[in-house]
């Protein structure tokens, strides 16, 4: 069961790293992209205005600690 | 070539040679400390295991169809290269330390000396070799699974930065810390960030304006958002210095 923990975290560690909200926001960008492509929008600039959006929040909170 | 073969050629050469580094400072370490004969069964082995791993999962990825891999495979470069990134911002402006294989090394070096046995050796050897190999395997399988030819391309980066990482190791037999890692991971994050935007969105039914063309137009506005933001950090870096 540790290996297996071992094994999660560390795939959780490499590809979602140090702040969770990035993930969870691009993901949900890309679950709405897919939405509205299907209903004949092409939105193919929403994906890279969330990116700097997510990117910005992330870095903002993320040096506000400091 | 294309511009787009070439950019994948160039970002799974940077990826997987940022990766390699990392193996060979641990396999370094376990050489010099212990002996070379643990440190290279260590890492045969996960060669090995690598190789089963990837013989066994990787015939299973042709039964995905295209566009539902580009999307997996877009979302997670994009979730992937956006945490690259982040650290890559994060160092050039100041707030995070710069990675330093020569710290590394010596860290490592003192967790040998601690247990000094030709097993731990062997083990160390072998985590460090599979699990950054798992990292490459990862890289090489995005980057070629969303165009069913181009995994000639990822694999042809991934091959050439084994080459010129193992040459260099060989010869050097020290911890690679001249290599500019933290430039290589900032472009490496920037291009896998372009790759994740322009496949993920590719995947979830958009077409890009100008088709193939436009990854370069993705490309250039990774790099504007993340030299912006880098002067920004930099300036709100050097007030808190100045407050502090």
């Amino acid at each position: 069961m540790k290996y297996i923990v071992g094994f999660g975290r560390f795939w959780y560690d490499f590809i979602v790293g140090d702040d969770w909200r990035i993930a969870v926001l691009v993901l949900g960008a890309l679950a709405i992209v897919f939405a509205l492509a299907h209903h004949a929008m092409n939105v193919w600039w929403l994906l890279p205005l969330v990116v700097f959006v997510a990117l910005t929040i992330s870095l903002v909170r993320e040096t506000r600690k400091r | 070539m294309t511009a787009h073969e070439f950019l994948l050629v160039a970002a799974a050469f940077l990826a997987s040679a940022v990766e390699m580094v990392e193996a060979l400072t641990i396999v370094l370490a376990v050489g010099v400390t212990r002996n070379w004969r643990t440190a290279i069964t260590g890492t045969v082995t996960a060669f090995v295991a690598l190789a089963a791993i990837v013989a066994v999962f990787g015939p299973a990825l042709r039964y995905i169809p295209i566009d539902a891999l580009r999307l997996i495979v877009g979302a997670l470069l994009l979730v992937f290269g956006l945490q690259w990134l982040r650290k890559a911002i994060l160092r050039a402006s100041g707030f995070k330390a710069k990675h330093d294989e020569d710290a590394i090394f010596k860290e490592e070096v003192a967790d040998m000396q601690a247990h000094a046995t030709d097993w731990y050796g062997f083990v160390l050897s072998f985590k460090g070799v599979f699990l950054e190999g798992m990292e490459v395997v990862f890289i090489v399988i995005t980057f070629g699974g969303t165009e069913r030819g181009h995994y000639a391309f990822s694999i042809i980066g991934a091959a050439a930065a084994f080459v010129v990482v193992a040459l260099v190791g060989a010869v050097v037999h020290r911890p690679l810390s001249r290599v500019p890692e933290n430039t290589m991971k900032f472009a490496v994050g920037c291009m896998l960030t372009t790759f994740g935007i322009f496949w993920g969105s590719e995947g979830a039914g958009i077409r890009w304006p100008g088709g193939d063309a436009s990854l370069l137009g993705v490309l250039a506005f990774v790099l504007v958002m993340s030299w912006v933001l880098v002067g920004v950090l930099r300036q709100r870096h050097a007030r808190v210095r100045v407050s502090a």
